[in-house]
Order: C-alpha cells, then sequence, then structure tokens
C-alpha cells in the first residue's frame, strides 16, 4: 500500500476494508486517483482474506467502512453472527458480477440431460442440473456439492434461487459448502465441488485454467441486481455525517471514472497489483470488459454490464435491493425472529445519505427508493426487458410477504405466519 | 486451532498445554475442514484471522446438522473488550456448546499473549534479518573502498560513516549506493 503523502497524512484518515475481487475496484481507485484526498480525506486500505474478518473489524472501530456483500449489513443490523452493531448501506458500490460455474464433468453431464436447456442458458440451464441432480438420486450416487463464499451473500441467495426454480431443494437435494474464493478454482480442479456461485475474477480463473465452465451470469439471472455495498457502522455515520457524505462522493466518483470503457483497462493494471487483487491483468480485463470466455460449446459472453459501478444509477441504494434480499433471508431460515421487512430495509438502506451526499455533482439519481425488480425503468436508463427478474417477471417490494408463500421451495424453519403479523 | 503459521502454532499448543490443555489438535489449512472438525468434535476452535477458513467454519452455524454440537461465537457484548483483544491481535474463537464461561476467557487470553508474544518473535527475527543484510553491504561497500582508493578497513568505514552523515543517510544506505553504482560503472 503506497505510504501517504505529507499533504495526505493530514487528511482524516478513513479505514476501508476490502476483499480481493474484481467490485472492490471503487475503493481502490478512488485511492488511487486521488479522488479520496479531493474530497478532504484519506483511505487507509486493508486486505482481508475473509468476510468474517470484514465483519468483526468493521464491527469493533478498526474499519470506518468497507467493501461489502449486500445482505452483510442486513445481517448485522439484524444482529445474526456475530456483529453486535448495527451497519448502514449508504450506497451501493456494484451491480452484478457473478457468475455460476461448474466443472467440465458436470457440464457434459448437464448437456447429456437436455441441451437445448443449455442453449437457453441462463434461468432454462437450472433445468439440466435439476435432471442431473435426480438422475443421480436414482442412481444411488452421491449429491453434487456446490461452493459459495459466506451465507449471507448474494452468491448463496442467487444460486438457491437458480436451483430452487427447476425444484432442487439447496439445503437438501445438493450439498452446499462455503469455500473461499482463492480456493475455489483449485477445489473444482481437484473435484471436491462439482461447481460454484462467485463474483469475478474466480469464474474466469477456473475458465482459463481450463477446469470450469460458466453456466449462467448474474445479468442473465436477474439484469442490474445488488451485490456490494458501502457499510457503515449506524453510530459512525451520525458522528462522522460530512465525512461519510465525502466517502460517498469520493467512491462515486470513482464507479462513474470505472465506468469509461476506456478506462477499465488502466484500471485492470492497478487492481492486478500485489496488494490488491493479486490476479493477472488480462484475466480480469475479462469481467472489466464483459468479454468472457464460458469455457464450453455456448457462445462466449460479451456483455457491457457483466460488472456495473456507476451506470444505471448503479451507486444508489435500493430499497428494494434490500428487502429482496430479507425476503431471501427469510426464504432459507437464516432470520427467524420476526419484524417489518420495509422497516429494516429503512433503516439500513440509506438513499436518503447517497441523494444528499451527490447533490450538487451532476448526477442523476432516481426519485423513489423503491421499485418493481425486473421492470423496465427509465430512471435506472435500464434496458432490463420486463419479466427480467430470475425469468419470474418482477418482483413487488410491496407485496413482499405474499412473494414470499409464492416460492416453490423454502426452508422448514421458516415461519411465514409470524412474519405476518409484522407485515400488514 | 487453525493456523498455518507452523511457528506460531508450535508457541500455542506448549501454551495451552502449560495450561492444562492437554488435548489440542492444530489443523493447518481448509482441506476438509468440517470434515476434521466433525472428527476432532472441539469443545473450542481457535483460527489464526489470516486463514480464509473463517467463513468456511462460520457456515457451520447456519448448517448445523454438519457438527453434532451447536457452536457458537466467542461471546456476548459483556466481554466485548476481550473479543476486540482478540481481534486486534489476530486470533478468532468459537466455543462449542457446554464449556464453562471462565475456562474460555482463560483460553483467550493465554491465546491472544502467545499471538502478541509471536509479533514480537517476528519484529524481532525481522530486525535480526536486516542488521545482517546492512552488515553485509557495509563489509562489501568497504572492501570496494580499500580496494579503489586504497584505504585500511578503519578509514573505509570512517569515509561511509562521515559521507552518510553528511547527506543525513544512514551508513547501509550510502553503503547499498555505492556498490550499485560500482556495479552501473563496472558494466
Amino acid at each position: 500500500m503506497p505510504e501517504p503523502s505529507r499533504e495526505s497524512s493530514r487528511l482524516p484518515q478513513v479505514h476501508a476494508g476490502f476483499i480481493p475481487l474484481v467490485d472492490c475496484a471503487p475503493l481502490i481507485m478512488a485511492h488511487e486517483q486521488g479522488l479520496d484526498r479531493k474530497f478532504g480525506f484519506s483511505f487507509r486500505l486493508h486486505r482481508e482474506v475473509s468476510w468474517a474478518n470484514i465483519r468483526d473489524k468493521l464491527d469493533i472501530g478498526a474499519f470506518d467502512c468497507a467493501h461489502m456483500l449486500a445482505p452483510m449489513p442486513i445481517a448485522a443490523t439484524l444482529g445474526l453472527g456475530r456483529a453486535t452493531e448495527p451497519v448502514i448501506a449508504p450506497m451501493s458500490l456494484s451491480l452484478n458480477g457473478n457468475a455460476i460455474t461448474f466443472s467440465r464433468s458436470l457440464y457434459a453431464e448437464m448437456r447429456a440431460c437436455d441441451r437445448a436447456a443449455m442453449q437457453t442458458g441462463g434461468m432454462a440451464a437450472a433445468r439440466a442440473v435439476a435432471e442431473v441432480v435426480r438422475r443421480r438420486q436414482a442412481a444411488g450416487r452421491e449429491p453434487l456439492t456446490l461452493g459459495m463464499v459466506y451465507p449471507f451473500s448474494c452468491h448463496n441467495y442467487d444460486l438457491r434461487y437458480w436451483l430452487a426454480s427447476a425444484g432442487i431443494d439447496p439445503d437438501n437435494d445438493v450439498n452446499l459448502a462455503v469455500i473461499p474464493p482463492p480456493l475455489l478454482a483449485e477445489c473444482l480442479k481437484a473435484g471436491r465441488v462439482d461447481g460454484f456461485c462467485v463474483g469475478q475474477p474466480w469464474n474466469s480463473v477456473s475458465v482459463a485454467q481450463e477446469h470450469g465452465v460458466i453456466v449462467a451470469t448474474k445479468n442473465e439471472l436477474w439484469p442490474l441486481s445488488p451485490e456490494k455495498v458501502l457499510g457503515v457502522r449506524e453510530t459512525w455515520a451520525a458522528q462522522n455525517a460530512e465525512l461519510l457524505a465525502n466517502v460517498v462522493r469520493a467512491l462515486t466518483l470513482a464507479g462513474q471514472w470505472l465506468d469509461v470503457p476506456d478506462n477499465r483497462r488502466a484500471a485492470a493494471a492497478v487492481l492486478a497489483r500485489r496488494e490488491y487483487i493479486d490476479v493477472p491483468a488480462e484475466i480480469l480485463l475479462m469481467p472489466l470488459t464483459g468479454n468472457l470466455k464460458r469455457g464450453g460449446e455456448e457462445a462466449d459472453i460479451a456483455d457491457p454490464d457483466a460488472v456495473v459501478f456507476h451506470r444505471h444509477a448503479a451507486n444508489f441504494p435500493w430499497r428494494s435491493h434490500a428487502v429482496w434480499i430479507i425476503t431471501q433471508m427469510i426464504r432459507w431460515g437464516q432470520a427467524r425472529e420476526p419484524f417489518d421487512m420495509l422497516g429494516l430495509a429503512d433503516r439500513v438502506y440509506r438513499p436518503d445519505l447517497y441523494r444528499s451526499a451527490v447533490a450538487g455533482l451532476g448526477i442523476r439519481v432516481p426519485e423513489q427508493d423503491l421499485k418493481p425488480e425486473g421492470r423496465h425503468d427509465a430512471t435506472t436508463e435500464s434496458a432490463a426487458p420486463p419479466g427480467a427478474f430470475f425469468g419470474d417477471g418482477v418482483f413487488d417490494p410491496k407485496g413482499a410477504l405474499s412473494y414470499l408463500k409464492g416460492l416453490p421451495i423454502r426452508a422448514a424453519s421458516a415461519d411465514l405466519d409470524a412474519f405476518a403479523k409484522c407485515n400488514g | 486451532m487453525i493456523d498455518e503459521t507452523p511457528l506460531r502454532r508450535a508457541i500455542l499448543e506448549e501454551g495451552l498445554k502449560e495450561a492444562g490443555f492437554s488435548n489440542v489438535t492444530l489443523l493447518e489449512s481448509a482441506a476438509g475442514l468440517v470434515e476434521q472438525i466433525y472428527r476432532v468434535d472441539p469443545d473450542v476452535i481457535l483460527i489464526d484471522l489470516q486463514s480464509p477458513s473463517r467463513d468456511v467454519l462460520e457456515q457451520m452455524f447456519q448448517v448445523s446438522r454438519v457438527v453434532r454440537r451447536p457452536i457458537a461465537m466467542f461471546v456476548e457484548k459483556s466481554d466485548k473488550a476481550t473479543t476486540e483483544a482478540a481481534i486486534d491481535a489476530g486470533v478468532s474463537a468459537y466455543i462449542v456448546d457446554g464449556l464453562k464461561k471462565e475456562r474460555i476467557r482463560s483460553i483467550l487470553e493465554m491465546t491472544i499473549s502467545r499471538f502478541r508474544a509471536f509479533d514480537r518473535l517476528r519484529s524481532e527475527l525481522e530486525e535480526t534479518k536486516t542488521a545482517l543484510k546492512e552488515r553485509k553491504l557495509i563489509e562489501k561497500a568497504k572492501g570496494i573502498l580499500m580496494k579503489s582508493r586504497g584505504l585500511d578497513e578503519e578509514q573505509a568505514y570512517a569515509l561511509l560513516r562521515q559521507t552518510a552523515m553528511g547527506q543525513g543517510k544512514r551508513i547501509a544506505d550510502v553503503a547499498e549506493g555505492l556498490i550499485s553504482t560500482f556495479d552501473l560503472l563496472k558494466k
């Protein structure tokens, strides 16, 4: 990490934790481009190896803010896991960026089961894996083992959603295991997992090593969906309102810079460094340019929205994202004590802070805090076609409970009647 | 105990044994972690914060059927200071149901102090290594001066020291600069 210059050493220091993933880029680039100093503070960046470390160090105050999985502030505020301090999300850092990658042999099995589903890809590919699961069960073979990186992550919810859409119960029909991202490629190679859902660059690393095939990207499942947010302690935000606004400004402008296609090559060179992601720039460029090799028979991906840092109102912390995440926590039995879903979303996701921070920067900001997910929306400049929400049509955040009731598979411990009492 | 640093593992195991915890199992890596923990069936799990396996370990709270007894994280709000000290020292603890709280605290306190002792040891080692490297540089620079300017060892050292003082630099830095300049001229 570069030592701060003499001038910046007088600026307030903001300690920020990050995990080496492509979507930590706004923090890194805000610092490298001097946007932090421009807004009167200096980032001290801390590379971490586990989400548990990020959670704990933010919780005890070793960090002021952190690159977080979108569900983590909600989990912290609910007091799930070890967190003792409520955490809020004053902005989103990125949309999309995840993918589901399977081993070559599982991919071949899926193609043998349902070639048409594999060619359609995205949600349809889940039908092929469901057929593999059924055939394995019938033959008395070991269930599939699928990896993800943290229980309170969109990777976990995406993978579960995708499997459940094809009738697979993720808690009983397959083994879901947590595996640290840098070990996933190795585990796939060694056959310890059959596939995984993880953020980039780890999907592209497996494809480059010729052990993995990308069977679905997040943008194919739910275009412009939530992924990483900035997490800060609720108390810190209240005590450092102006400093936080400056952090949000610097990160928003870093996201804007990152979304200029010509800048992504320069970003890849910086992110590749040992103190940041420590993965070769040419691999980081795949997700950053959206030119993803699938590694299988299907056409490679050319998707400029493979990971989004600013466009499509990407930095706006949509409360509808929070509500959807909360529904998944309930669905899979992570959040059991009933509470008001919209109330929690309001407390944790703070579009009010984002709006006031970026006012005057010339950035277009949505007027609503919630939106129906999956519907074309002019305020997000979104090109998403109707029905682009996990192939199900639209998620209405104001009808979260009936949405939950309509979902086909959920954990046995999910008590929707209890939640009905708090969500009129 | 899950720790990828062999020396620290040894230090910690010794400490635990001295404190009367005789049944200590050391795990090096994430490979088959859940299965290993199931087999060992521990009362307390200590993990180095530099281990990416923390997230693996925590999944066991989510998937309780993997382990026989429930595991909880250390510890309640009343013990926040200890938790903070542990994180600061670079270690985290997980407690399996059924162990007395005082006993847990003594294990954790011992672990924290051993982690800190290891850190001190490591920085001393780094300092020793640096000192050794610097001494070699100075020896080499003295040799160059003795040969090229016909000085004796004492005069060569005095010249280095004088130059360093004049430039506000450390002797080792002056020596390093001299060596690289000498190498350049040679080529």
